[in-house]
């Protein structure tokens, strides 16, 4: 048997060498494969695939990393897209922004009962049940227009971050696409001073809601001198004593919490 | 590969097709020599917003919770994007042009500003009640 085989392989060798010898090399099958594709199907299943595994997991810390990684993956769809400058703001502010103050919510919220909170098993039959119908009907929606099944013609689209900063402070100087049903070019300033305000009104409100809370106790000097008239050596013994109670009862308020 | 009208005749007529068979054709093809259409996109975006919904709505950790929010909004961002670009529409077909590309840019940032305050009113619940399991957060039950 082996030696048919390495009989065989040898009378190959002797057709195919001459062959390769004269003629030019052959057509690779990669030459027909589309690269873009290619990297599209790369992103796409790096973005479902770890979106799935953040409900999947358990540990928070490991929804947080694998909510980065898709949010990642989700630029470079951006990318491939031919939106740019978006996915360059994706990268920015989701990753580099929201998820890493995410990452640092679950490092200040991580006490060792809270890491992984299970739900139960029936919770996520129901939910994997519910998921797999919203998932049928989003996509028989999404197959439902002809239009959207056609692929793409791969005109590549114009840079996109001076005609998105001209259209933020109210100029447009993109073409209109064709065929566009509004037909209507409108800037976008006052959307953009709303979204600043809002911006500015919202980090305000947050670094109100998430400072420290000090407890309002009476201060060790006011209640010893509201209790007694006492001669002014007690008060500044009681003084001198206050620092360490104060800071204590600020931290049991921290830590034990009003109730 | 089988007959879809056969396939169409073994039903009733006047009964609709349980499958929708229009998407056959796309898991059909080659994926690495076809181009890419606006619907490989709107299937991300579908499972990303299926995803995002079922954390929502199984996760008991407010920020998990955050999370599936997060995964919500980038669905959406992912069907804005593929009908504002041209790359991937047939030729001559309409797109949302750049109007999209600006309203999944306000989407980002409304999007950080949410997280922003909701991560604040977490680190506060927590504070309160030493736990961030949105079951116990049950104070205002009659």
């Amino acid at each position: 048997m082996t030696g048919m085989l390495d009989m065989d392989i040898s009378s190959m060798t002797h057709v195919i060498v001459p062959a390769l010898a004269t003629t030019a090399l052959p057509a690779l099958p990669m030459a027909g494969i589309n690269w873009h594709s290619v990297l599209f199907l790369l992103f796409a299943g790096l973005a479902c695939g770890f979106a799935v595994g953040v409900v999947a997991a358990d540990n928070v810390v490991r929804m947080a990393l694998y909510l980065v990684f898709s949010l990642g993956a989700t630029a470079g769809l951006f990318f491939l897209a031919g939106a740019e400058f978006l996915g360059a703001m994706q990268l920015m502010i989701y990753v580099g922004g929201t998820l890493v103050l995410l990452v640092f919510g679950v490092m200040l919220t991580a006490q060792a009962p809270f890491v992984s909170i299970k739900p139960s098993s029936s919770d996520r039959t129901l939910a994997a049940v519910a998921g797999a119908s919203l998932l049928a009907l989003l996509l028989t929606a999404a197959f439902s227009v002809d239009a959207w099944m056609a692929p793409g013609a791969g005109v590549v689209p114009a840079p996109t971050a001076t005609p998105l900063g001209m259209a933020l402070v109210g100029v447009r100087v993109d073409t209109p696409p064709s065929g566009s049903p509004s037909g209507g070019h409108v800037g976008y300033m006052l959307p953009f001073e709303i979204v600043s305000v809002h911006l500015l009104v919202v980090l305000v409100g947050a670094a109100y809601l998430a400072r420290a809370k000090r407890r309002r106790t009476p201060r060790a000097i006011d209640a010893v001198a509201s209790a007694m008239p006492v001669e002014p050596t007690v008060v500044a013994t009681a003084a001198v004593t206050a620092p360490g109670r104060t800071t204590g009862g600020a931290k049991s308020a921290l830590v034990g919490g009003g109730r | 590969m089988m007959n879809l009208s056969v396939a169409a005749s073994i039903l009733p007529p006047g009964l609709p097709l349980p499958v929708n068979f229009g998407m056959i054709p796309l898991f059909a093809a080659n994926p690495f020599t076809e181009p890419v259409g606006v619907i490989h996109y709107l299937i991300v975006g579908a499972v990303l917003f299926t995803a995002g919904i079922a954390c929502m709505t199984l996760k008991r950790n407010a920020l998990g919770i955050l999370m599936g929010i997060e995964l919500v909004l980038n669905g959406a961002n992912i069907n804005f994007v593929a009908f504002s670009s041209s790359y991937l529409r047939a030729e001559g077909a309409p797109t949302l042009g750049l109007d999209g590309q600006v309203v999944a840019l306000f989407v980002i940032l409304l999007a950080a500003a949410e997280a922003a305050v909701a991560l604040a009113i977490t680190l506060n619940f927590y504070n309160n009640h030493a736990t961030v399991d949105v079951d116990r957060a049950d104070d205002l039950k009659g």
